[in-house]
């Protein structure tokens, strides 16, 4: 089972208006920084990027096993167990453990659809395979 | 299981139970210390004075100072007075920079005399910091074995009487979770130190630290292996020490700029993921991965440091470690956020021998000084037999060096007549003789037969086989691989000078955590002159003690390098990472030092380690000698085995021409001429640390390092 938040960068235009939904919906402010997604233009295109739920790697990294995999194949961060090493951070391959400067703990993308929602172009949509 | 346990608890007494405000750490430090006394059972806290602080920064500085304190010239190691004393350093235990988790613990060792430290992982150090305390210290001798709890969450600490805990370290450290965590999830919060029956027995005692491992339900340990600590620790009747602490988070050391912190330990984090691979391999192999490199280089020590290499090394490489024995893909830090994570494990190691034959357990390791003492220089070549040997060390509180440095000594000893059966009470000590060398370990822990004399390390073997079988002392003194009573780590070190003085000025004894520069020396040219060497052996003990004042590793200084390291103008002092410890030092502290600051931090606690081995009475130029062993060829045999490298060092360096000449008669004109090296080499050194011709640091650089204190003057001034 493997749930997910799939991206279409063709479709993007790099409003911003997912990072804006997502910080405001887990940190109550309209940041960037503190979004699970990160959208950059970059040479022409979109970057987008997110959490694909499938390597985690950021999983067996954990020394507190702070970060587990839910029965829909998301991969959630428990923050009472987290220690904040960043350990997480450096693993993922993508770069979408997220974390800002005196952020006590790491975080991520956890699915749940809400820029989903929001983004006007369809350029972002929930996925649930297997 | 509960049956036991409920046995074990019908055993505890209180003796004593003391309560402490809980405060949290400021800025790394919590500026108290705890002492415990089980002879009369006092438990007290003690200031740290802002001196105190300035002086001696933490970790091991603040052990020596304390050990300093709590005893006397004439102070044995087995006198109560001894204490032994534990800590991490102020930038201990955060989980942000990798490598952070380290404990010191200082105590005079039964082998030497004279204070040793030892550096450790597992989880106590830092938990006792968090649990409001930036040292221990336990002194006095109790009657009856006992367990000393520290309650971080509750502000308690408690003597109790335990008669029925065991005593290795495999068992009490399990019993030990089961009778503190409150449930499963609370394993995580508790840690013990312990040592093992081998250590009730042998002066070659280490501790084990425990960390409970979650993903495999099981206990794991880290070693404080050198100088028999764990000797005195169960020569005061210690079962183990236990701490609680059930907060912790990425701010519990409270540091002054926890984003600097962060970021620091954020680059290192993606340089290890990014480049350990190419570079040393530590995530998947630990520390083994030096067997082979250190054989390719002829400095794998092999039948008690006669050689340098071994047709059957690749037998014991760690890719057979790997592939054959070590868990894959597990994060194994010694502490949270240590991404290098070499602790490496063999799970369900059937053992084969002793006691515990039949069990399945988690060995921890082995790391390449066990590697290396227990497998080749004992010429032992076979990898599951060196995994037994690590383990019943471990369990048993026996030191991996001492145990394999020793044990060549003894096969040494034995191929030349001066041990046979009737000695040794049938134990055949051939090299490669495992069967042998677990007998000797088993009968280290039962106290029995050959292995009490052997438990005792080899400068005390040395007077036994003099005295009882007449054993040549001058062929013993030239091959017993001990320096101050210790045994030497697992390097050979003929063909560097540099590295002979690395060990033989190392003030605990032959270690190579002071300096390791063999490469720089031998390999690389890099130091060719006495003062180019000098220079050496100031600047990278000093740093290097600096990791021992913070509660850090040394491995991910250099065992990782960045990118572009080797363009630096410095590569050696791995520039960049340098930096980084003084951002972090920093970061945390609040306070402001440069690369400058960070060494005269380590010269002041180096200096007063210095006089404190003179105040012991061991830390002159006659105790900075060295085996022959460590310096060129003791025998013909060893000359004839690199006899093409040996003549033309006649030639070049010597001046002689060796054609013509006897083996005899150029070893003995290689020695002149080495032994000579090494004195001039003592020379440059002294000089450079400001410390006179006899190895007494002077007063005016006491002086000017700020540790010019009456005590530490008047031993001194006897002395020059
Ligand atoms: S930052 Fe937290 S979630 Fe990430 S690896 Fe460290 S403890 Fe686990
Ligand atoms: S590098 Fe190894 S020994 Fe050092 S802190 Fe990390 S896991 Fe522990």
């Amino acid at each position: 089972m493997a749930k997910y938040l799939k991206t279409y960068p063709e479709k993007c235009s790099a409003c911003g208006t997912c990072m804006d939904v997502c910080s405001e919906t887990f940190f109550k402010e309209k940041n960037p920084l503190k979004s699970a997604i990160k959208i950059e233009p970059k040479d022409g295109r979109v970057l987008m990027t997110v959490c694909d739920q499938t390597c985690r790697l950021c999983v067996d990294e954990c020394p507190v096993q702070a970060l587990t995999v839910n029965s829909a194949g998301v991969v959630l961060l428990n923050k009472n167990k987290c220690i904040g090493c960043l350990a997480c951070v450096s693993v993922c391959p993508i770069n979408a453990m997220m974390w800002f400067e005196g952020g006590q703990t790491p975080f991520k993308c956890i699915a749940c659809g809400k820029c989903a929602e929001a983004c006007p172009e369809q350029a972002l949509e929930i996925v649930e395979e297997g | 299981m509960t049956q036991d346990l409920n046995k074990i608890k019908s055993g505890h007494k209180i003796l004593k139970e003391w309560s402490y405000e809980l405060k949290p750490v400021d800025k790394g430090y919590n500026m108290r210390t705890l002492y415990v006394n089980i002879s009369d059972n006092t438990v007290a806290e003690k200031a740290v004075s802002e001196e105190m602080k300035m002086t001696f920064t933490g970790g091991k500085g603040f052990g020596m100072k304390l050990l300093w304190d709590g005893v006397k010239p004439e102070t044995k190691w087995n006198d109560p007075e001894n204490e032994i004393c534990i800590a991490t350093g102020p930038i201990g235990g955060n989980t942000n920079y990798p490598g952070s988790g380290k404990s010191l613990v200082v105590s005079l060792s039964p082998l030497t005399g004279i204070p040793i430290d030892s550096n450790v992982g597992g989880y106590f150090g830092p938990y006792l910091k968090f649990a409001g305390f930036d040292a221990m210290e336990i002194q006095g001798k109790a009657d009856k074995d006992v367990i000393v709890y520290i309650d971080g969450d509750e502000g308690k600490v408690q003597i109790i009487e335990a008669p029925y805990e065991a005593v290795d370290s495999h068992v009490i450290g399990e019993q030990i979770i089961d009778l503190f965590a409150k449930n499963e999830e609370d394993k995580i919060n508790i840690s013990s130190v312990s040592a093992g029956t081998g250590s009730d027995h042998a002066w070659i005692g280490c501790l084990n630290f425990s960390m409970w491992d979650k993903r495999r339900q099981g206990v794991r340990f880290k070693q404080a292996g050198r100088g028999g600590i764990g000797t005195v620790f169960r020569n005061k009747r210690i079962k183990a020490l236990v701490v609680r602490f059930s907060n912790l988070s990425g701010v519990s050391n409270n540091p002054a700029d926890i984003a600097t912190v962060q970021k620091t330990g954020l680059k290192l984090h993606k340089e290890i993921i990014a480049l350990d691979d190419q570079q040393c391999r530590m995530r998947k192999v630990g520390t083994a991965h030096l067997s082979e490199i250190m054989n390719e280089y002829d400095l794998l020590p092999t039948l008690n440091y006669k050689y340098g290499s071994h047709k059957d090394a690749p037998k014991i490489s760690s890719d057979v470690f790997y592939n054959e024995f070590l868990s894959k893909g597990k994060p194994d830090g010694c502490w949270y956020g240590c991404t290098m994570a070499c602790a490496k494990v063999a799970e369900d190691f059937e053992l084969k021998t002793g006691p515990y034959k039949g069990q399945k357990v988690l060995v921890d390791g082995p790391e390449y000084e066990t590697i290396g003492g227990c497998g080749s220089n004992v010429g032992i070549f076979d990898a599951r037999d060196i995994l037994e040997i690590n383990f019943y060390c471990d369990t048993y509180g026996l030191d991996t060096i001492s145990f394999g440095t020793m044990t060549a000594f003894i096969m040494e000893c034995w191929e030349n007549g001066i041990l046979d059966k009737e000695k040794t009470g049938g134990l055949d000590f051939t090299w490669g003789n495992s069967d042998s060398v677990l007998e000797l370990l088993h009968q280290i822990s039962r106290g029995e037969g050959f292995g009490k004399i052997a438990g005792k390390g080899i400068r005390e073997m040395k007077n036994y086989f003099e005295k009882h079988f007449g054993a040549d002392r001058k062929f013993m003194d030239d091959i017993g691989m001990e320096a101050k009573g210790l045994e030497y780590s697992e390097y050979v070190t003929k063909e560097s000078l540099a590295m002979q003085g690395g060990y033989g000025l190392a003030l605990k004894g032959p270690q190579h955590d002071e300096a390791w520069l063999i490469f720089m020396d031998m390999v690389q040219g890099l130091i060719p002159t006495f003062e180019d060497k000098a220079e050496a052996l100031h600047y990278f003990p000093m740093f290097r003690t600096w990791f021992g004042l913070q509660g850090l590793c040394k491995l991910p200084w250099n065992d990782i390098e960045p990118a572009d390291n080797a363009q630096t103008s410095e590569p050696a002092k791995v520039p960049e990472h340098v930096q980084n410890y003084v951002d972090l030092f920093n970061a945390i502290t609040g306070q402001h030092i440069d690369k400058e600051e960070l060494i005269l931090q380590s010269e002041r606690v180096y200096n007063f380690q210095r006089v404190f081995n003179i105040r012991m009475g061991k830390g002159l130029r006659e105790h900075d000698s060295i085996p022959y062993r460590s310096v060129g060829p003791v025998t013909v045999e060893e000359y004839e085995s690199r006899a093409e490298r040996y003549d033309k060092q006649l030639k070049e360096k010597v001046g002689i021409d060796p054609s013509g000449m006897s083996s005899e008669e150029k070893v003995k004109v290689m020695r002149e001429y080495r032994e000579d090296q090494y004195e001039k080499l003592i020379d440059a050194v002294y000089e450079r640390r400001g410390w006179t011709k006899n190895g007494v640091p002077k007063p005016e650089h006491l002086k000017k390092l700020g540790i010019a204190f009456d005590d530490v003057l008047d031993v001194v001034n006897k002395h020059l």
